[in-house]
């Protein structure tokens, strides 16, 4: 009953997209309940608990906060996490459950694994089976993968009630609302999802690493004798839960989802990349269902959706087409029945091309930069896919509310240039946009860029920075790029020939990373206090429906425009330029 | 003001940190070591007694009577359980046809007479350098030289290929594969039986 294997791929596409977008509406529509405090089974069972963590911490949950307590907020929380995450770093060699005795984090090393956790970029230039203990993974990344994903959703969720409020000056309170992120939408998932990963063969253990008698023995580097195979192993399923369903990314172990044990069966491939886009396409019906209009939710979903497809028909074919020089060595990487053929380098078998590029398309649209492959070995245009939608700013579904409000920071330029087009004061959701919101938007939609070309072109030019490159030519820099695009824009992914666990990468991606988070949460809660003060304008013959089929087309066309005009140059150096290479080298 | 929310801040920390770091992990791992205790252990392969390897993670063979696996690109040894990880190099990079050429050349030394073209998973380093699999073209490429060098029919090591063979999952998702490590230790045991 197998199908015929041509058809494999996009069948295998379709299924996954329709599951994703099927099941985005009645979350997207559940999330809404709960951050409006309506009731929703679990929010009314749990509800004691949710109380108890307001008595404990003196919430007053009905009070509101203006944009700026609400910033505030956000901040200190983010800092508590991120002197966390490094001090569980630093002294991990004096504390608990370490069972394979590891030394203490060097302080640059943790210094980038604390930003990357808090800003839920997830960069990982740690290897997480020789350098963190259990406990520095449970108590900190574990738990950054929740709040820095909750964080997120607080944001976007103050810039949707940007929208729904009049007149008036507050956004939300913070702490409820990362609360209720938590307890009622990320850890029930985290915990059904984790249960069905262990189930496939992901492990979930206290114990210390197993041996393995190696069935033939091999020479070590020095000649020595190698009989026995270490088995890594640790609290991994809980992590990798949240890791996907956060848009977080980063491994437990140090090659990510391509581990076995991280993600062995084609079964936990799905489940991960299911729950790498369920959130994000959700939100888009929470913010539909919280304006009181889905069909607004809905244009944002499928504009996204509109720029995805084709990313990913670009990125399985580059790669299904295989590497012209295994051609010249009589390698066979034609598709069959009995091999996934095509560009196998850095790939595991069980996913081969389709659920490799798949997964590739989805975590850097997602701003999860969890792997399955290498993407340092894919051929020029599929890394060239992987980094574009990275550096499109993390909008075609994005990161868990960062990816929505990055899109809706984009749906207000939009408007402001369509209604530049036909001379009206531009008004999205019944808010007029006026000169205080589109520079609030320039700041969201510019910063990132500039952090990634400029931290790419000065990486280019320092000894410190060159001297991290693996491959040569393009490549190379190609491999910078990726690591500029991919902290600037909190994705986590890498061209990981590039070694960036040294002083000056550790130091520079730290930065672009925090800079890429934050300067981008707070102007958008400013403007989500701005809008939060105008009045609604009502609806009038003139005014641009925001839901049609021209504006998500023209929505689409923004972005792209936009990215392709700020990264053309740069990515012409790299990935395009390679591109050419290979045809020259087999013309 | 920010000192409250300071107080406020700390306090929820605590919280949300003893629930998601130490009450979720706890809580997984009691229900995965009840439910699925093999599985949350790491899928091990016993044999007399003694583990033998993982069922997910694969091992380094390079003897030819033995099926080969995905070429590993983890230091300083291959198939190192410790320190996962793929090769990075570029698809131009020199190096990777270098390693390549090295690889085609001992599958053929190894087998002159086998003149079929190499299957591509066969001579690519895997991602993780652990892949337990290859995929069933791989494996078949092999059965001439391992039947040969173990005086078996090439039926019975087909035989045993296909045992260890997955399917898709649902006849969709991901790609068939053949478990290296599982195909090895039976083709010992095959040897073993017929010994006695």
């Amino acid at each position: 009953m197998n199908l015929p294997v041509d058809w494999n791929p996009a069948v295998q596409a379709f299924v996954y997209l329709a599951a994703v977008l099927v099941s985005a509406k009645p979350l997207g529509i559940y999330m809404a309940l709960i951050y409006e405090g309506k009731p929703a089974l679990l929010n009314q069972w749990l509800k004691p608990l949710e109380n108890f963590f307001y008595r404990f911490s003196g919430v007053d949950p009905a009070k509101g906060m203006d944009w700026k307590a609400y910033a505030v907020a956000m901040m200190i929380f983010n800092a508590l996490g991120l002197i966390m995450v490094y001090g569980l770093q630093r002294l991990q060699n004096f504390l608990p459950l370490n069972t394979m005795s590891l030394s203490r984090v060097p302080p640059d090393l943790a210094f980038n694994t604390a930003i990357s956790f808090a800003s839920n970029t997830n960069w990982q230039n740690y290897g997480g089976e020789r350098t963190l203990s259990y406990l520095t993974q449970m108590l900190g990344l574990t738990v950054q993968n929740f709040l820095s994903a909750a964080t997120g959703m607080t944001v976007l969720i103050a810039v949707i009630r940007g929208f729904v409020a009049r007149q008036a000056k507050e956004i939300g309170n913070f702490w409820v609302d990362l609360t209720r992120s938590v307890l009622y939408i990320l850890l029930p998932l985290a915990t059904v999802l984790a249960f069905f990963l262990v189930s496939q063969g992901v492990v979930q253990s206290f114990k210390p690493y197993g041996k393995a008698s190696l069935v033939q023995p091999l020479k070590g580097e020095t000649g020595q004798d190698v009989s026995e195979q270490i088995l890594p192993l640790g609290p991994a399923a809980s992590q990798i839960a949240i890791k996907q369903l956060g848009t977080n990314g980063g491994g437990f172990f140090s090659v990510n989802s391509a581990h076995p044990f991280e993600n062995p069966t084609p079964l936990s491939c799905l489940l991960q990349l299911l729950a790498i886009l369920l959130i994000p396409a959700a939100l888009c019906y929470t913010f539909g269902s919280m304006v009181g209009d889905l069909r607004q939710g809905r244009a944002l979903l499928l504009a996204m959706t509109l720029i995805f497809v084709p990313c990913l028909l670009v990125c399985y074919l580059a790669e299904q087409g295989g590497n012209p020089v295994f051609e010249q060595l009589g390698i066979d990487q034609s598709a069959n029945a009995l091999q996934p053929g095509g560009n196998m380098e850095g790939k595991e078998a069980r996913f081969g091309i389709t659920d490799s590029a798949l997964w590739a398309v989805a975590t850097t649209a997602a701003s999860n930069g969890s792997v399955n492959s290498m993407h340092d070995s894919y051929m020029p245009l599929g890394g060239l896919i992987a980094m574009w939608l990275i550096e499109l700013g993390e909008v075609i579904y994005g990161g868990v509310g960062s990816g929505l409000y990055g899109m809706i920071a984009f749906a207000v330029l939009a408007v402001f240039i369509a209604g530049l087009m036909v001379g009206r004061t531009p008004e999205y959701l019944g808010k007029k946009i006026e000169a205080y919101e589109i520079k609030m938007v320039s700041l969201v939609i510019l910063i990132p860029p500039i952090l990634v070309l400029l931290g790419t072109a000065v990486s280019v030019i320092l000894p410190a920075g060159k001297s991290g490159i693996l491959n040569p030519g393009p490549h190379g820099f190609s491999e910078v790029l990726y690591a500029f695009s991919s902290a600037g824009n909190n994705n986590g992914s890498a061209f990981a020939g590039l070694s960036g666990n040294r002083f000056y990468y550790n130091v520079a991606l730290g930065l672009a990373m925090f800079f890429g988070r934050y300067w981008l949460a707070i102007p958008l809660l400013a403007l989500a206090g701005s809008l939060a003060g105008k009045k609604t304008v009502p609806q009038s013959p003139g005014t641009l429906s925001t839901h049609t089929p021209i504006f998500i087309f023209f929505l689409a066309a923004v972005v792209l425009i936009v990215g392709a005009l700020t990264f053309f140059p740069a990515l012409a150096l790299g990935p395009i330029a390679e591109h050419l290479m290979f045809k020259g080298s087999t013309a | 003001m920010i000192l409250k929310q300071l107080k406020t801040g700390f306090l929820v920390f605590v919280l949300l940190t003893l629930l998601t770091g130490a009450i979720y992990p706890l809580t997984m791992t009691a229900l995965a070591q009840k439910f699925f205790p093999s599985q949350a252990n790491g899928s091990l392969i016993r044999q007399d007694g003694k583990v033998v390897g993982s069922s997910l993670i694969g091992q380094n063979f390079g003897d030819p009577k033995y099926l080969w696996g995905r070429p590993s690109a983890t230091a300083p040894i291959p198939y190192n359980g410790s320190s996962s990880g793929g090769s990075n190099l570029g698809p131009l990079n020199p190096t990777l046809r270098n390693i390549i050429e090295a690889r085609i050349k001992k599958l053929k030394n190894a087998d002159p007479e086998n003149i079929t073209p190499v299957p591509v998973d066969l001579v690519t380093a895997s991602a993780s350098g652990l892949d337990p699999h290859v995929s069933p073209a791989a494996a078949f490429y092999q059965v001439p030289r391992v039947a040969r060098l173990r005086k078996m029919p090439e039926g019975e090591v087909q035989k045993i290929i296909r045992r260890y063979t997955t399917a898709r999952f649902l006849g969709l998702g991901g790609e068939p594969v053949v478990n290296v490590l599982r195909v090895n230790l039976e083709l010992d045991r095959y040897g073993n039986k017929t010994k006695s």
